[in-house]
C-alpha cells in the first residue's frame, strides 16, 4: 500500500501562490510581513511543536489506516522538511497546544496491531500487505485446473474451518491411511442436500495432512455462475475421464463422490443407504494410473438439511437436479438455510490397491464394476459402525 | 537443390513476416508468397505472385513454381470485412487450396496454422485438452466454426495424400506488441468487461513463438496435430489486473449485446466467439509439441502477457511495477 501523499491545493489562506508550492511569490512576501521566526522562538514548547504541526493539518495520514509505527513516523519526517516559517503560521492560527501526541498514536497503532496480529504482529502485518498487493496486482500464480493455492489457504479453508471445528464439531479418524505423497483417489458418500460435505472433508484433509483434496465436480458446478468460479480457485476440477487421469498421474489427491446428486439429493429417509456408483469411471482411472483408493465415509452430514421434499417442476424449469424442502426451508426463508448442528464423525479406510493389475485392467468391464462394488461395501460398512459407535445425532 | 516454399496470406502484416523470415533461412531455395493483394511493406527476397487461393489459378502456381513446401496461413479471425466474406476466405480458400495441392505430385509437405479455438469453449471441457479430443460443444459459428471445417478438409487431404507429411498447428491466442485480433482489442478497452461469476483460465501464445513453431514444423515438421501454447494458465481477472484496468463485471446474457453496441462503436473488441472463451477460458496440452515435435515456445504464457501489456498503454490503476516500487520504497523505508 502506497503511502497517502498529501497535495495541499489552494493556499490555505497563507500568502502564496497557490500552485501546492511550499513557497510564497515575493509580492505575497512583502504583503505578509515579517512576523515568523521571532514568534516561534517565545513558543512555550518548542520540543512538542513539529509532532502537533504534523499531526494538524494533515489528520487523515496518521491514524487508523495505517498502524505501524514506522509508517506514521514517515509523515511525520516530511512535514518536518517544510520551511519552518510556514508551518509555524498554520499552527498558530488553529489550537496550538490540544490534540493527542503522535507518539501516542503510534503507541495506540502498535497495541492494536498486536491485539489483532499476535506477538509478531510485524511480520505477519508485512504478510497480509504483501498478499493483498499480490491479489490486486495479479502477481500470483494459478496450476493448470486453475486452482489458487493461496487464496484457497488463507481464505476459503479459513472461512470454513470455524464450521468444521465449532459447528459440526468433526471428528476426524484413520488420516493415516491418506498417503502423504503421490497420487491417490478419495472415494467417499455424498449427502446434505448440498455438498457441505466435500467442502468439510477437503478442510479435514488439510488439516490432517497437509494436502489438498482436489474435487472433481459435476458439471452443472463449472455452469452456474460464481460457483463454477469458486470451484476451480478451491481446486475443483470436472469430473471426467480425462482430467482424473491428468490430476492422478499429476500426484494430486484427488476427491470424488461417486453418488453424485443421486446422494446429496435423497430423501431423508432414505439416509446412510448408497445410492449407484456412477459408471465406475473413478475406478478405471485409478487403475490406469495406478494409485490407491482412499475410502471414506461421513457420518453426520445426512441430518444438517433434513431432505422431505422436492419441487421437481419448479427444478425442471431452472435446469437443476432438485429444490430441497427440509423442515425449515423454504419455510423459514433465509433462516432455514442455516444447517442443523449435527456431530460428524469422517473416516478413512485402509487404501486399496490398484497397481497389481495389469496393463489392460481398466478397460476389463467385470473387474471395474467388482472393485467399484468392493469400495462402496467398504464404505457402506463403515457408515454402519460409525452409525452404532455414534451416541447421538447432535452430541 | 533446396526447398521451395509456398506462403499464403502473405499481404497479411503477420505472414509478410514470416515468409521474410523463411526466405533467410539455409536450405531454402525459394519462398513464393501469395495473396490476392499486394502486401503494403517489403517482401525482401521473396517473390510475390498475386493470386487467389479461393481460385483454381493457385494450381498453376504450385506446378509452374515446383513447390514442394506450401505453408497455409491465411485463415484468419478478423479480415477486416464481414464474416461472409472472412468465412468464404478461410473455408473455400483452403478447399482450393488443398484441391490444388493434391494435383501436384512434387508436393511432400502442407503445414497449416490452425487454432486452438477448433475445441470450443464450454463448461463441459477438460482441463486440458489433448490433440485427441475434440470439442464438447461444437462451435456453430464465427472463427472457431471455420477453424473446425478447415481442419476437416485438411484430414480429408492427408487421407487422400498419404505421401505428403501434414503438419497441423493449433496456436493458441496470439498476443504480442504487433498483434490486432479481436482479443488485443478487447484488452486494450479502458474499462475491461468480465462475465459475471465467471473466471476464465486463458492460454496464450507469443508471435515470434508462433513463428518459430512454424518455421521448425516447415523444415522439420512431422504427420500429425499439435497444440502450441506458452505454458502455465492465466485466470481472466488475473490478466486484466496485470493490465492495471479496472474491469466491469456483465452478466453472461449482456456481454454479446454490449458486443453488439460496441461493435456499432467502431470496436470490435467482444465478438460472440470471444465471449464464450472469455466465460469459459480453455486450456491445451503441448506436451505433443514437445515430444513430438520438437518445439517448445521461448515465452510462457505469463511473459507473452507481460509483453502485451508493456505495449499496450497504462491503464487507470496503478500497474503491478508501480505498485511493487511504492510498496518497497514504503517496506524499504521502514527497515532503515
Amino acid at each position: 500500500m502506497p503511502d497517502a501523499e498529501v497535495i495541499p491545493l489552494g493556499t490555505r489562506g497563507r500568502p502564496g501562490r497557490g500552485t501546492g508550492s511550499a513557497k510564497p511569490s515575493a509580492a505575497a512576501r512583502n504583503l505578509a510581513g515579517r512576523t515568523d521566526k521571532p514568534e516561534r522562538a517565545k513558543r512555550p514548547k518548542p520540543a512538542e511543536e513539529p509532532e502537533a504541526a504534523a499531526e494538524q493539518p494533515v489528520p487523515p495520514v496518521d491514524v487508523p489506516p495505517q498502524p505501524t509505527a514506522e509508517a506514521s513516523a514517515e509523515p511525520l519526517a516530511r512535514s518536518d522538511d517544510q520551511p519552518e516559517a510556514l508551518r509555524a503560521e498554520s499552527v498558530r492560527e488553529r489550537e496550538p497546544d490540544t490534540g493527542i501526541p503522535v507518539s501516542d498514536w503510534i503507541n495506540a497503532a502498535t497495541l492494536a496491531a498486536r491485539e489483532v496480529f499476535g506477538d509478531d504482529w510485524e511480520r505477519r502485518l508485512a504478510e497480509l500487505l504483501a498478499f493483498l498487493r499480490r491479489r490486486v496486482t495479479g502477481e500470483y500464480a494459478v496450476d493448470e485446473y486453475g486452482f489458487d493455492r493461496e487464496v484457497t489457504e488463507r481464505f476459503f479453508l479459513a472461512m470454513i474451518r470455524p464450521l468444521k471445528e465449532k459447528w459440526f464439531r468433526i471428528e476426524v479418524r484413520g488420516a493415516e491411511n491418506i498417503p502423504a505423497e503421490g497420487g491417490a483417489l478419495v472415494v467417499s458418500n455424498h449427502s446434505g442436500t448440498i455438498p457441505v460435505d466435500g467442502l468439510m472433508t477437503m478442510v479435514s484433509v488439510h488439516d490432517h495432512t497437509g494436502r489438498h483434496l482436489r474435487p472433481l465436480g459435476a458439471d452443472l458446478v463449472f455452469r452456474l455462475p460464481v460457483v463454477g468460479e469458486l470451484a476451480r480457485k478451491g481446486g475443483a476440477t470436472l469430473a471426467c475421464n480425462e482430467d482424473a487421469t491428468r490430476m492422478l498421474s499429476g500426484g494430486e489427491l484427488v476427491g470424488v463422490w461417486p453418488e453424485g446428486f443421486k446422494g446429496i439429493g435423497k430423501p431423508y429417509s432414505e439416509r446412510y443407504k448408497l445410492q449407484r456408483f456412477g459408471r465406475g469411471g473413478f475406478v478405471s482411472a485409478a487403475i490406469r494410473t495406478g494409485v490407491p483408493i482412499v475410502p471414506c465415509s461421513v457420518v453426520g452430514a445426512e441430518e444438517i438439511y433434513p431432505l422431505v421434499g422436492n419441487m421437481p417442476a419448479l427444478a425442471r424449469l431452472l435446469g437443476i437436479p432438485y429444490i430441497p424442502v427440509t423442515p425449515f426451508f423454504p419455510l423459514l426463508g433465509p433462516l432455514g438455510m442455516v444447517p442443523l448442528p449435527s456431530k460428524w464423525l469422517i473416516e478413512f479406510g485402509e487404501p486399496i490397491r490398484t497397481d497389481s493389475y495389469d496393463e489392460g485392467a481398466a478397460d476389463d468391464p467385470m473387474l471395474v464394476f467388482n472393485v467399484t462394488d468392493q469400495v462402496r461395501e467398504t464404505i457402506q460398512q463403515t457408515l454402519y459402525t460409525l452409525l452404532m459407535q455414534r451416541r447421538s445425532v447432535f452430541y | 537443390m533446396g526447398r521451395v516454399v509456398l506462403v499464403t496470406g502473405v499481404s497479411h502484416d503477420f505472414g509478410s513476416r514470416f515468409a521474410r523470415l523463411l526466405s533467410g533461412v539455409p536450405g531454402i531455395d525459394r519462398v513464393v508468397g501469395v495473396d490476392v493483394v499486394p502486401p503494403r511493406g517489403d517482401l525482401g527476397k521473396v517473390s510475390f505472385t498475386r493470386a487467389d487461393i479461393r481460385n483454381p489459378v493457385i494450381a498453376k502456381v504450385i506446378a509452374g513454381q515446383d513447390v514442394d513446401t506450401v505453408v497455409h496461413m491465411s485463415v484468419r479471425s478478423s479480415t477486416g470485412a464481414g464474416r461472409s466474406s472472412a468465412k468464404e476466405h478461410n473455408v473455400i480458400g483452403t478447399m482450393q487450396l488443398l484441391a490444388a495441392c493434391q494435383k501436384a505430385p512434387g508436393l511432400e509437405k502442407l503445414v497449416v496454422k490452425s487454432s486452438t479455438a477448433v475445441y470450443g469453449s464450454s463448461s463441459r471441457d477438460p482441463a486440458m485438452f489433448t490433440e485427441d479430443m475434440s470439442a464438447k460443444r461444437i462451435p456453430h459459428s464465427g472463427y472457431a466454426r471455420d477453424v473446425l471445417e478447415v481442419e476437416g478438409y485438411v484430414r480429408g487431404f492427408a487421407r487422400r495424400r498419404p505421401d505428403v507429411a501434414v503438419t497441423m498447428l493449433r496456436a493458441a491466442n496470439l498476443v504480442g506488441p504487433t498483434v490486432e485480433s479481436p482479443l488485443t482489442q478487447y484488452f486494450r478497452l479502458p474499462v475491461v468487461p468480465t462475465p459475471l461469476g465467471f473466471d476464465a483460465r486463458l492460454q496464450f501464445l507469443h508471435e515470434t513463438d508462433l513463428l518459430a513453431a512454424l518455421q521448425h514444423a516447415t523444415l522439420d515438421g512431422v504427420h500429425g496435430s499439435f497444440n502450441v501454447a506458452g505454458p502455465g494458465v492465466l485466470m481472466l481477472s488475473q490478466a486484466v489486473r496485470r493490465l492495471g484496468r479496472p474491469t466491469l463485471p456483465v452478466p453472461g446474457f449482456a456481454l454479446n449485446s454490449l458486443g453488439g453496441v460496441l461493435k456499432q462503436a467502431g470496436v470490435r473488441g467482444l465478438t460472440p466467439d470471444l465471449t464464450a472463451f472469455l466465460t469459459y477460458g480453455r486450456g491445451v496440452d503441448t506436451s505433443r509439441a514437445r515430444d513430438v515435435l520438437g518445439f517448445t515456445p521461448g515465452f510462457t504464457t505469463e511473459a507473452a502477457f507481460a509483453d502485451l501489456a508493456r505495449s499496450i498503454t497504462p491503464g487507470l490503476l496503478p500497474s503491478p511495477q508501480q505498485a511493487a516500487v511504492a510498496l518497497a520504497g514504503e517496506l524499504g523505508g521502514d527497515r532503515a
